[in-house]
């Protein structure tokens, strides 16, 4: 299908021949949609986000995308880079430009609503279906928990801790494309930082819910979540030792 | 199939694994050092034949292939093909018996 | 949307994909070899007719592949069999490259003594 290219106004006036420009292929439409081609001029220090930002505002105000905080804190600017999933306002583009050339598409794994914007449901129904909610028991009146900081199972759960679901690692988890039921790096990795909590009470339910074909038991190592995420998380980590959690409650209640 | 068969098929097959990581290794030694002193065919056979060590080795090595093997079928079949269900279960329960039978006949073809 | 090569570009994608592969030529191997070992319960000229077959290079060739793939899908699952059964350790990811030099050492091992 031919494509079709954008190229700023500013480029037809007799503008110094030394500005550089760039080649930016974009997804455009639904799951079935294409390749749109933007010419954006190159910046020093530009990132992925301010391109998407110089379409929208300046080339084609219809361009869907999201973000927030633009510094790296929210997450809510991932999207695929050159096939990567990656936060696009910590992405420079000399990182990733490849002469002159960047391909920005949405997340994968998820539903496409339109072009960079993707249906975030399906990733947070299948956190809360991997109980990944904290569950206590202690009342207000009830002296504080005592958990010491380097105590072995809270250094685990502190190692998974700084999730912030932006949907990097379930985007690039080929299980996750290969078992639509598998519950994901994300959902997983959040149920370990419970397991390791010793305030929780509901691990048995937890163990329950994270095990079998759907669950971690689907993870084959690719160890993409752990190569992406860009908090520097492991979830392959955190699913092997549910793994080994799991297989120690068998001999109890599972 | 519920969860908790899912969770001792995961667990057959790692423990399957354990036992074959030691059968391999065994095998392996045992074939490069079979080519390397350039035993022919009759030489091994007549090492394997009367020798109940060996009878019992391989059929074990036998039987933890014939559950390894299928589960990680049952895997491939799953994520590659998009076959799941209790016909594919079936399927690969069938694999493990020929595997099984199949792999006891040839253990007995070379011990008697 | 669905990822390509380029989300799959680092090394333990590399070895899954070893595993996964030496694991099914190996299960779709596995009963040529017991229908070729059962042989023996035929005897004399069965034996010798195959083992006849087995000289040819293309065989030959053959056999050390699947030496290498065996190597490799055992490297790999001990491999694997350290991450899921022991605790989360730095020094497991250096097991992918002692796995891959077992591979090599086996499979030279072997064809050293095929010419």
């Amino acid at each position: 299908m031919a494509e079709q290219v954008t190229v700023p106004a500013s480029h037809t006036t007799g503008s110094p021949a030394k500005a550089r420009s760039l080649n930016v292929r974009v997804w455009r439409g639904g799951e079935a949609g294409g390749f749109h081609v933007f010419e954006v001029p190159r910046l020093e220090s530009q990132t992925v986000l301010d391109v998407v930002t110089y379409i929208q505002r300046n080339l084609d105000p219809t361009l869907a995308y999201r973000y927030a905080c633009r510094v790296g804190m929210c997450g809510s600017c991932a999207m695929n880079v050159n096939g990567k999933a990656r936060w696009t306002c910590r992405t420079h583009v000399a990182e990733v430009e490849r002469g002159d050339a960047v391909e920005i598409a949405p997340l994968s794994n998820l539903p496409v609503i339109k072009d960079l914007v993707t249906d975030m449901a399906p990733f947070f129904d299948k956190w809360a279906r991997a109980k990944g909610q904290f569950k206590g028991a202690s009342q207000r009146s009830d002296e504080f928990a005592r958990v010491m900081p380097d105590s072995p199972q809270r250094m685990r759960a502190d190692a998974a801790i700084e999730c912030i679901g932006c949907g990097v690692c379930y985007s690039s988890c080929d299980v996750v494309s290969w078992n639509p039921d598998y519950l994901g790096p994300a959902a997983l990795n959040r149920a370990w930082t419970l397991v390791n909590d010793a305030r929780d009470v509901s691990n048995s339910e937890r163990l329950k819910a994270v095990a079998g074909d759907a669950g971690c038991h689907a993870c084959h190592t690719h160890t993409s979540c752990s190569e992406r995420c860009p908090k520097h998380i492991s979830p392959t980590a955190g699913i092997a030792g549910l793994k080994r959690a799991v297989a120690a409650a068998l001999k109890g209640d599972l | 199939m519920k969860t908790r068969g899912q969770i001792l098929l995961w667990l057959a097959q790692r423990y399957s694994a354990m036992v074959l990581a030691v059968c391999v290794v065994a095998h392996l030694i045992t074939i490069i050092y079979a080519v390397r002193t350039g035993l022919s065919a009759e030489q091994i056979l007549g090492r394997t034949r009367g020798n109940f060590a060996w009878l019992v080795f391989y059929a074990t090595f036998v039987a933890a292939v014939a559950v390894h093997a299928p589960i990680g079928m049952r895997t491939i079949l799953s994520e590659t093909l998009r076959l799941r269900g209790a016909h594919v279960d079936i399927a690969v329960l069938l694999l493990g018996v020929v595997l099984a039978l199949w792999g006891w006949r040839a253990v007995f073809a070379v011990f008697q | 949307m669905k990822n390509d090569y380029r989300a799959r570009s680092h090394p333990a994608y590399w070895a899954f994909v070893v595993h996964r592969v030496s694991g099914l030529m190996l299960t779709l191997f596995l009963p040529f070899h017991f229908w070729a070992l059962g042989q023996a319960l035929a005897g004399g000229a069965a034996v010798d007719n195959f083992l006849h077959w087995t000289q040819q290079p293309l065989v030959k060739a053959g056999e050390l592949g699947l030496v290498v793939l065996l190597a490799a899908h055992v490297a790999g699952g001990v491999r694997l069999l350290t991450i899921e059964f022991l605790a989360w350790h730095e020094w497991q990811k250096s097991l992918l490259a002692v796995a891959a030099g077992v591979t090599l050492v086996v499979g030279v091992a072997f064809a050293l003594n095929l010419a």
